[in-house]
């Protein structure tokens, strides 16, 4: 098996015994085709236990291991080796609080996903015994792809207008609302609009688009909050220009 | 200390735990859930399951076929009633799921679709294209967010129930932040912790599967159930353990030796089914333990490819097409491509058989309540037992359902007439439980470290409990696994702080491994049979006189466990013969 040593430059921060974070180097042997995280785990193993940092399902599906590889937010458990050359420099993800080493404070972002109301409300409740709602495989396909969302919160990191305006409710959590907003079985648009469309909701985004770049799941967090807009744009004139058309 | 006090407290929020505090807040908005997990709800690893749901739903299939199926691919170890509630029941949760807005895919009319399973006679299994766990899982965390009456606690690890009085009553747990020890006081408490495949080295199962929520309830006096029956899935990465569905078999993938063949047809499981038109119950669409077995007895013929990662058989999925592949199984190809190189458009794709899956569990009846007053289970940690000596692919993620709502439920009619404890004798018992943990903090010059036993118990479990076993390596094996009970006294802390400490949590999450894993040996070694999943090499055939029986292993703290039986429920259904020879007769 090929191996090759790897550098590593990992950010440690414990609040308990450093008064600020700063960089610690690490030199651990690895497999040509390992991903960050499998070097994290072999310095805990082998070198350093007390390097904190979260992870699980090392197939990029539970959102657990976010951080930002060379200034860029990665799932680390998706971010190959063999496309590093030089010092792999390993950091928290941006714009959260640190908790502990590669460990960030992500209150901020459970509490908004809840505030945008990312279940079902159904245009009219059926009783289970009915069976199935039906929904043709085009109308799954118009919110297929916001459902992917593994909450990694990579698009928090590289949302540029969250790092300026912390309160805006960001990529993800619009994305999610946009899902449910989508769904043929939904009607719960305008009690999640009033989040969405408020000041801190779509408006805030500048359109830069980065959220949708580093998405690991492809997920397109941008058009969601750019279709939100347009609609948000037509209610406005719907309720203001025009109110004898109904909505 | 501080004291968190709820009606019904669970301990993990995956699919089991998100299911159980839903059916509680419906059943009574009154009733304050306290729901705790390790980890945030949507890291869980139901999200990690990809082929699907089994529910019977066409108008071909019958509530029957569906029992039939579980019973006979558990090899009759199932109980039956319980097999008989988790079919009725699994329709209704499937669609409340659809209710709910999970994505399932769809016919062309609308109507939710089904695929094609291993050891399954018709088409029954509810899919979410290959991320169903995730959609499961996402659906089910989603619509907790209505529920007021649902108090999370992310990111807290579970130290030691509280058993007072005869019954349970709470528990202590380390809140990750600060380090902090919190009691939690509820009338019931509610297991869905997962299973704990991290055992062994190689596996499907994420990080966080360490046996924890089925080592609490063992410490606690209940018995651990049928722990000898550990699942290969037979078509992992070979390099990372990475679960390649089922589904991929199902929608027609094909598995061949390195001379091309089909051996599965060489193991009773033939003859050979045209290629892309896969036939119930048959060649690729066997039951788990059987494909895994075959590739067993094709490497010891040496059939298999070598590779640097050990021996593979070969996944074809080529005939499928990049269409079929892209809509019905995009994660496989995702994962293939991006940690093998392999893309299974192009090429057939190197796999070998991984642990994946714990038929056996916490011990519980059908209302999913435990031996102990108060102690609920449900999902992966509880053998209730509707899998038997080996599950069928896509009912974990309905019995996590079906049986996480019976959890609520019967925790919700318990929690009606249970009296109030008294607090000074709770509060007793979590200061031992804190002084426990605290005790590994001071200690110093321990000569162990938790990565160098974990390591060891990895390497035993991988050479003695695997896919073939017999009384030499089972022997040795426990014989081990008590030596690192010894050692794991000895493990000293490298980080001795509070904020987040994972160095703390392995060495709790090792400490529960080993007790499973010592259950599982010393299960596996006193049942002298082969059925479903335990296969000896020193008692090569199923043995219903003697053992079609549950094991009940029970926990001593210096000791290894005593080891119990209880009798199987049979309703409808007499041992039979497992017949996956297709409609050839």
């Amino acid at each position: 098996m090929s191996e090759r040593v790897v550098e590593l430059e990992v950010l440690r921060y414990n609040p308990e015994t450093d008064s600020e974070p700063h960089f610690q180097r690490y030199s651990v042997s690895c497999e040509e085709e390992w991903v960050v995280l499998d070097a994290l785990n072999k310095i805990k193993e082998t070198i350093d236990p007390t390097l904190s940092y979260r992870w699980s399902c090392h197939m990029a599906v539970c959102g657990s291991c976010g951080m930002m590889v060379n200034g860029e937010p990665k799932l680390a458990c998706k971010a190959f080796l063999r496309t590093f050359d030089g010092v792999i420099r390993v950091e928290p993800l941006a714009h959260f609080p640190i908790e502990r080493d590669l460990v960030t404070v992500i209150d901020d972002f459970v509490m908004k996903l809840k505030r945008v109301k990312p279940y079902l409300i159904p245009k009219q409740d059926k009783p289970v015994s009915e069976g199935e709602y039906l929904q043709t495989p085009a109308e799954l396909k118009k919110y297929k792809q916001y459902t992917l969302c593994i909450n990694c919160m990579l698009c928090y990191a590289a949302c540029p207008e969250y790092g300026l305006i912390p309160n805006y409710i960001g990529p993800a959590a619009i994305a999610l609302a946009h899902r449910y907003n989508q769904d043929s079985r939904d009607g719960g648009r305008d009690e999640r609009q009033e989040e969405i469309a408020a000041t801190e909701g779509v408006w805030d985004c500048s359109f830069v688009g980065a959220c949708s770049e580093v998405c690991p799941e492809h997920v397109d967090p941008a058009g969601a909050i750019q279709q939100v807009k347009i609609k948000s744009m037509v209610d406005w004139y719907k309720e203001h220009l025009m109110p004898w058309v109904k909505k | 200390m501080e004291t968190v006090r709820a009606d019904v407290a669970i301990i993990g929020a995956g699919g089991a735990g998100l299911r159980a505090a839903i059916a509680l807040a419906e059943a009574d908005p009154k009733l304050r859930v306290a729901l705790i997990s390790k980890v945030y709800p949507m890291r869980s690893h139901t999200c990690a399951a990809e082929g699907g749901a089994a529910g019977v739903i066409k108008s071909d299939d019958s509530l029957e076929h569906h029992f039939n199926d579980t019973v006979g691919g558990g090899d009759w170890l199932c109980d039956q009633d319980a097999v008989e509630y988790l079919v009725q029941e699994a329709p209704k949760e499937l669609i409340q799921l659809e209710h709910w807005g999970c994505p399932w895919s769809r016919e062309p009319n609308g109507s939710v679709a089904v695929r094609p399973f291993g050891g399954m006679k018709k088409q029954r299994t509810w899919f979410a294209a290959d991320k169903s766990g995730f959609h499961i899982l996402h659906t089910l965390f989603q619509t907790s967010l209505r529920f007021p009456s649902i108090e999370r606690y992310d990111e807290y690890y579970a130290t030691d129930l509280i058993v007072d009085d005869g019954r349970c009553q709470g528990f202590t747990a380390i809140e990750m932040r600060s380090g902090q020890m919190k009691r939690f006081q509820a009338g019931a408490v509610i297991i869905a912790g997962g299973g704990a495949g991290r055992m062994f080295p190689f596996t499907t199962n994420g990080a966080i599967k360490t046996g924890d929520g089925m080592a609490l309830a063992y410490r606690a006096g209940v018995p651990l159930k049928d722990m000898e029956f550990v699942q290969y899935h037979p078509t992992g990465l070979p390099n990372t353990g990475t679960l390649l569905t089922e589904a991929c078999r199902g929608e027609g993938g094909i598995l061949v030796n390195k001379n091309g063949r089909r051996f599965l047809q060489d193991y009773g499981m033939g003859p050979e089914t045209p290629l892309g038109k896969p036939v119930f119950k048959t060649m690729e669409l066997g039951p788990r333990d059987r494909v895994s077995q075959a590739f067993w007895h094709e490497q010891k013929k040496g059939n298999m490819l070598p590779t640097k990662w050990g021996d593979c058989m070969l996944l074809d999925m080529r005939h499928l097409g990049e269409k079929t592949i892209n809509e019905r199984l995009p994660l496989v190809r995702d994962v293939t491509t991006s940690y093998l190189g392999v893309d299974p458009v192009t090429d057939p794709v190197p796999v070998r058989p991984v642990v994946h899956y714990m038929m056996g569990g916490i011990h519980t009846d059908i209302r999913a309540a435990t031996p102990l007053a108060g102690l609920f289970a449900a999902g992966e940690c509880a053998c209730v037992s509707i899998n038997g000596a080996n599950r069928l692919g896509s009912n974990s993620l309905t019995e996590l359902l079906v049986f996480g709502r019976r959890a609520g439920l019967s925790a919700a009619e318990y929690v009606r007439s249970a009296r109030p404890g008294n607090d000074a004798a709770l509060e007793a018992k979590a200061t031992a439980a804190q002084a426990r943990i605290r005790s590994l903090f001071e200690k110093t010059g321990g000569k162990e470290s938790t990565a160098g036993l974990r390591k060891e118990m990895m390497a035993t479990m991988e050479q003695n409990a695997g896919i073939y076993r017999d009384a030499n390596g089972l022997s040795e094996a426990c014989t081990k696994l008590g030596e690192l009970r010894h050692r794991y006294a000895e493990v000293e802390l490298n980080d001795k702080t509070n904020v987040y400490n994972t160095d703390l949590l392995q060495a709790l999450e090792l400490g529960s491994m080993l007790d499973c894993a010592e259950a599982v040996t010393v299960s596996a070694l006193a049942r002298t049979e082969s059925r479903g999943a335990h296969q000896r090499l020193d008692f090569v055939e199923r043995n219903d006189t003697k053992f079609l029986r549950h094991s009940l292993a029970f926990h001593h703290p210096a000791q290894p466990p005593r080891v119990d039986y209880c009798d199987v429920v049979i309703t409808t259904s007499q041992p039979g013969v497992r017949d996956y020879s297709g409609d050839h007769k």
